[in-house]
C-alpha cells in the first residue's frame, strides 16, 4: 500500500494526478448518474493515504502542508466534484479530532479516520438554518452522566455511508460538538436525492431522535469555544472547496480547449473565433488567479498565520465564482453537447452552483470581506 | 514576557479595530464585535505568537475576555509546570 506517509508532496500529487486521471474522469458521469461513489473508488483514496493526511505525524496522520493539500483538492476536484467533497468532510471531522480531541477520542477514532475505514461527516446543517449556524434547533440535554440529542441534519455530504457524524447542537445556552457512531439507536439516515450538482457525493439528512451518548461523545470545549470548533473545521472546508473550485475552471478549460480544437464552423475551427479565445483567456486567468489565492491561504495555514481565516474567504469567493462563470462559458462553447451526458460541461456547470453555495454562500462571503475591509479602514 | 504579550495581543486587536480604544481591562465582548470567526484568530494568533496549544480546558470565553485575561492565559500556558493536553 502507498501511503502519503511514504512519500514527497510532488510524488503525492503525481500519483493524484495519475489517480484522477486514469480512475476518475473516465467514470464521473457514470458517478454523477448514478448518483453514488463506488467502494471501491473509496478504497482507493485510502490506498493513496489520502483522506485526512494534512494530520500531524505525532498523532498518525502524514504532516502533509496545507498547499499540497489544497493543490490534492484541485486535482480531484478537477476529476468529480462529489469526491472532493467526500475529502471535504472526512477532512473536517479528522481535523477536528486531531485538534481538539481527548487523548481516548483521538485513540479510538484518529487510526480509523486516516485509512478511511470510517468515515465521517460533519452534521452543522438543518432544514431551518443553512448558513445561520447560530439557529440550529438540534438540541442535547444532559441525562445522568451523557447526552441525549434530538434534531433533524439536512444536506449532509457523504451521510448515506456515514460511520462518525460529527454533530454540533445546543447546549443551554450554547453550542457544543459531539461525536456520535452512526449505528447508534435513534439515528436515522435518508437518502436525499435529484441534488443539483455534487450528485455521487451521498447526500443525506439525518434524523436524531432520543440519540443517547456518554460524556466523552463531546468533542473539544462546550459553549461558546465550540464555535471555534466549527470556525475551525469550517475553514479548512472551505479551503477545500476554493481549490476544489479551480479544479472545476481547470477542468472547463481541459475541455473547451479540446472542443474547440476538433469542431469546425463555417470554414474553420471554433478555436479560431475570437469570441471563443476570449472565453478561454478568462478560463486561463480566473484557473491561475484563483489556484495563487488558494496558495497563499494555504501558505498562511502551513504557517498557523490568523489571517489565513480570511485569505480563505476571499479564494473561496474569487474561485467558486470563477467555476460558475467557467461552467457557464463552457456550456456556451459547447452549444447542445454542453447540455448533454455526453461532455463533461453539464456536469460541471451544476456542480460549478454547489460551490457558491457549500461553506458559506457568496452573498456571505460578498459581506464578510467587505466588513473586514472597512473595519480595517474605520 | 508580560509587557511583551501585552504588546503583542493589543497590537493583533487593535489591528483588527482601529476605530476602537482598548484598555488593558476592557471586555472586548462587551464591544459587540467579537464573533466566532475572530475568536478563532485570536486563538491562532495566541498560539502562533507564544509558541503553544491551548488546551480545551483552557478554552473559555472569560480567558480571552480582555487583554489582562490572555496575559494570564499566555503565562499559564507558558508557566514550566503547564501540560497543554486536551481534556
Amino acid at each position: 500500500m502507498s501511503t502519503a506517509m511514504s512519500l514527497d508532496p510532488e510524488a503525492v500529487l503525481a500519483d493524484v494526478r495519475t489517480f484522477v486521471d486514469d480512475e476518475v474522469v473516465p467514470h464521473a458521469e457514470e458517478f454523477d448518474r448514478t448518483e453514488r461513489l463506488p467502494r471501491s473508488l473509496l478504497d482507493r483514496v485510502g490506498q493513496l493515504g489520502l483522506w485526512a493526511p494534512f494530520l500531524s505525524v505525532d498523532i498518525g496522520g502524514a504532516g502533509l502542508d496545507m498547499v499540497t493539500l489544497g493543490r490534492i483538492h484541485e486535482e480531484v476536484g478537477r476529476g468529480c466534484s462529489g469526491l472532493r467533497s467526500m475529502l471535504t468532510v472526512h477532512g473536517m471531522v479528522s481535523w477536528s479530532v486531531g485538534r481538539w480531541g481527548s487523548a481516548e477520542q483521538r485513540d479510538r477514532w484518529l487510526a480509523p479516520l486516516i485509512s478511511g475505514d470510517t468515515f465521517g461527516v460533519f452534521c452543522l446543517s438543518e432544514p431551518d438554518s443553512g448558513s445561520d449556524a447560530t439557529a440550529a434547533g438540534t438540541l442535547a440535554e444532559a441525562d445522568g452522566s451523557g447526552w441525549v440529542i434530538n434534531g433533524h441534519k439536512k444536506w449532509i455530504t457523504g451521510g448515506q455511508v456515514a460511520d462518525l457524524l460529527l454533530v454540533f447542537a445546543r447546549t443551554g445556552p450554547g453550542m457544543s460538538a459531539f461525536l456520535v457512531p452512526s449505528q447508534t439507536p435513534g439515528v436515522e439516515i435518508t437518502p436525499i436525492p435529484n441534488m443539483l450538482g455534487t450528485r455521487s457525493s451521498m447526500i443525506a439528512e439525518i434524523v436524531l431522535r432520543d440519540v443517547r451518548v456518554g460524556a466523552e461523545a463531546m468533542i473539544g470545549p462546550p459553549g461558546w469555544a465550540a464555535g471555534t470548533v466549527m470556525t475551525g473545521a469550517l475553514d479548512l472546508g472551505r479551503y477545500s472547496v476554493a481549490c476544489g473550485s479551480v479544479g472545476i475552471v481547470q477542468a472547463c478549460l481541459d475541455a473547451c480547449v479540446a472542443y474547440t480544437s476538433r469542431r469546425t464552423v463555417h470554414d474553420g475551427r471554433l478555436r479560431d473565433l475570437q469570441l471563443i479565445r476570449r472565453k478561454i483567456s478568462d478560463m486561463v486567468t480566473s484557473a491561475r488567479a484563483a489556484r495563487l489565492l488558494c496558495e497563499h491561504a494555504g501558505r498562511l495555514k502551513d504557517a498557523g498565520d490568523p489571517a489565513t481565516i480570511m485569505a480563505t474567504w476571499v479564494a473561496k469567493y474569487h474561485a467558486s465564482t470563477a467555476a460558475t462563470a467557467a461552467a457557464s462559458d463552457a456550456v456556451q462553447i459547447h452549444g447542445a453537447n454542453g447540455c448533454s451526458p455526453d461532455y463533461p460541461a453539464a456536469r460541471l456547470y451544476r456542480d460549478s452552483k454547489i460551490m457558491e453555495i457549500i461553506e458559506g454562500s457568496t452573498e456571505i462571503q460578498q459581506t464578510t470581506i467587505a466588513e473586514e475591509a472597512y473595519r480595517e479602514v474605520a | 514576557m508580560s509587557d511583551t504579550a501585552r504588546a503583542d495581543l493589543r497590537r493583533f486587536i487593535t489591528a483588527k479595530y482601529p476605530a476602537i480604544e482598548l484598555t488593558d481591562d476592557q471586555d472586548i465582548f462587551a464591544l459587540g464585535f467579537v464573533n466566532s470567526l475572530f475568536a478563532m484568530e485570536l486563538v491562532m494568533f495566541v498560539e502562533k505568537t507564544f509558541g503553544t496549544q491551548i488546551p480545551n480546558d483552557e478554552l473559555r470565553l472569560d480567558h480571552f475576555r480582555s487583554v489582562n485575561a490572555m496575559v494570564q492565559l499566555v503565562h499559564r500556558l507558558n508557566a514550566p509546570t503547564s501540560q497543554a493536553s486536551n481534556a
